[in-house]
């Protein structure tokens, strides 16, 4: 196997697989696969906890809470996702604490990857607290009422009653907001996490020969990624489907 | 001042209730003692079921005095939980939980707002499924049973509360008239064991024949009542006239 792609990259000069018989750089591409998934998981929780949360404080009773989660949206919806990762990480990055391991080096409380996790995690929960405020308004009021009378707090019955069913209504829209960030982690490259993208481009400006294999590469490994997500999305949704309700 | 049983259990003052600009209830009162089962008719629109929605505190109101044995509801700081422990609700559209199957729905409040154990709480569950008559469909969710069968649920699911006090909203309005008759059964038969019940009907028949006590309201006061021997034959009041003309 590994011959084979030795002797292709020596054939044809600009297909060298080289991650295909170079540890180094097989090194490179396994540990840029493990940082995407654990960016696009890290990720896709947070940022489902944020539209979560962000659904509730839309419903509050206070106006400045309600104000102040509609200016997140409205920063996080209409500004670019790169912008805000770039400002994240040079401008807000500045300003964070900094720690000494070794009491030598100055290093910032939060990393290049905690950054990225931060702000693409405000950037898609932004959307999936749009997404879950569908969901909960498909939900009747009466059904909410019905638990309200039966002695349910606010909470039970975001709780029991409306998520779950404000979670079945927005699925299908959730699902493509996350296809969407776990694409979006690729732009953590620009702050140099050490996730595919970044691997990758540190392969080919290496092995410029290594180029195209390694675009291929790319795309597959985003369309498994994404697979993978959509796969589990659909039989989490075919698992909640209730017998007679809805669809 | 506490509350005993031969004072009236729910008790209305006056009450007045608007929303924005429109008046829907302009002075109601009346006492409703212990085992009594009131019936409430009325034209469409005339307040009848924003006036049970506000015994349970659904709808707030504006004016007036509204007690649940001895309890304010009327009161900012009014503890809500104590109030829907006493007082059950049925609706017109039953509002059944769908993601959960009937016995669940029965259950869930128990659970979760008494914090009752559950192997107790499913026990008595399925005995209110038997005595609602749905004994067999327990693990059926909401989607699967017919209007009437999910009506019976709602009622089993007021019940397993414990109210002392049972609210119904047209409950049978959504119904095919053959459903119908399944319900007000089990309706009766709550009234017959004592159960403290205030309905909202326009089943004339049924009115007469379970009610203590009818009361006829139009734009939000109450133009007459009495009980039901008297209140088809000797309703004096041109409005109740034309309404009892227009529906038996």
């Amino acid at each position: 196997m590994e011959d084979f792609f030795r002797q292709l990259a020596e054939d044809a000069p600009r297909w060298n697989f080289i991650w295909m018989y170079d540890e180094r750089q097989q090194g490179k591409i396994l540990s840029g696969i493990w940082m995407t998934i654990k960016l696009a998981v890290a990720c896709v929780a947070l940022s489902v906890v944020i539209g979560i949360v962000g659904a509730w404080l839309q419903g509050a009773r206070a106006a400045p809470v309600r104000l102040l989660v509609a200016g997140y949206i409205q920063f996080f919806r209409n500004t670019p996702p790169f912008v805000q990762l770039l400002f994240f990480y040079f401008a807000l990055g500045q300003f964070t604490p900094t720690y000494s391991p070794d009491g030598w080096l100055q290093q910032p409380i939060i990393s290049n990857v905690g950054w990225a996790i931060i702000s693409l995690s405000f950037f898609a929960g932004a959307f999936n607290v749009e997404i879950f405020r569908a969901g909960i308004e498909a939900v009747p009021q009466s059904t909410q009422e019905a638990s309200e009378s039966l002695g349910f707090s606010r909470l039970q019955s975001y709780r029991y009653v409306v998520l779950p069913l404000a979670f079945r209504v927005c699925l299908p829209a959730l699902n493509n907001n996350l296809v969407n960030l776990v694409k979006t982690t690729t732009q953590a490259f620009a702050i140099a996490v050490p996730e595919l993208l970044y691997q990758s481009v540190s392969i080919w400006n290496d092995y410029p020969s290594a180029q195209n294999p390694t675009m291929v590469l790319l795309f597959v490994v985003y369309i498994l990624l994404v697979a993978v997500l959509v796969f589990g999305m659909h039989r989490w949704e075919r698992a909640m489907r209730i017998p007679g309700y809805g669809t | 001042m506490t509350w005993t049983p031969d004072q009236p259990i729910i008790s209305l003052k006056d009450v007045h209730k608007s929303f924005g600009d429109l008046e829907v209830l302009k002075g109601i009162t009346f006492d409703v003692m212990k085992g009594e089962v009131i019936c409430i008719i009325g034209p469409s629109g005339s307040g009848k079921s924003t006036l049970i929605r506000c015994i349970n505190a659904l709808n707030d109101i504006q004016r007036g005095s509204i007690t649940v044995e001895g309890q304010e509801v009327h009161d900012p700081n009014l503890d809500k939980l104590e109030l829907r422990k006493k007082v059950g609700m049925v609706f017109q559209q039953y509002n059944l939980f769908p993601h959960k199957t009937a016995l669940e729905n029965v259950m869930m409040a128990p659970l979760l707002v008494l914090k009752q154990a559950k192997a107790d709480v499913e026990q008595r569950a399925r005995r209110l499924m038997k005595k609602v008559r749905l004994e067999g469909k327990e693990n059926f969710y909401p989607g699967e049973l017919s209007g009437g069968q999910q009506q019976r649920v709602a009622i089993a699911r007021s019940l397993a509360m414990n109210p002392d006090v049972m609210l119904f909203d047209e409950v049978t309005a959504a119904l095919d008239p053959e459903t119908v008759k399944e319900v007000l059964v089990t309706i009766k038969e709550l009234a017959a064991e004592g159960m403290t019940c205030i309905l909202v009907t326009h089943e004339m028949g049924f009115a007469r024949e379970v009610a203590d006590h009818i009361y006829f309201t139009d734009r939000g006061v109450i133009v007459e009542h009495g009980p039901p021997a008297t209140f088809f034959t000797e309703a004096s009041d041109p409005r109740t006239q034309e309404f009892l003309s227009q529906i038996l």
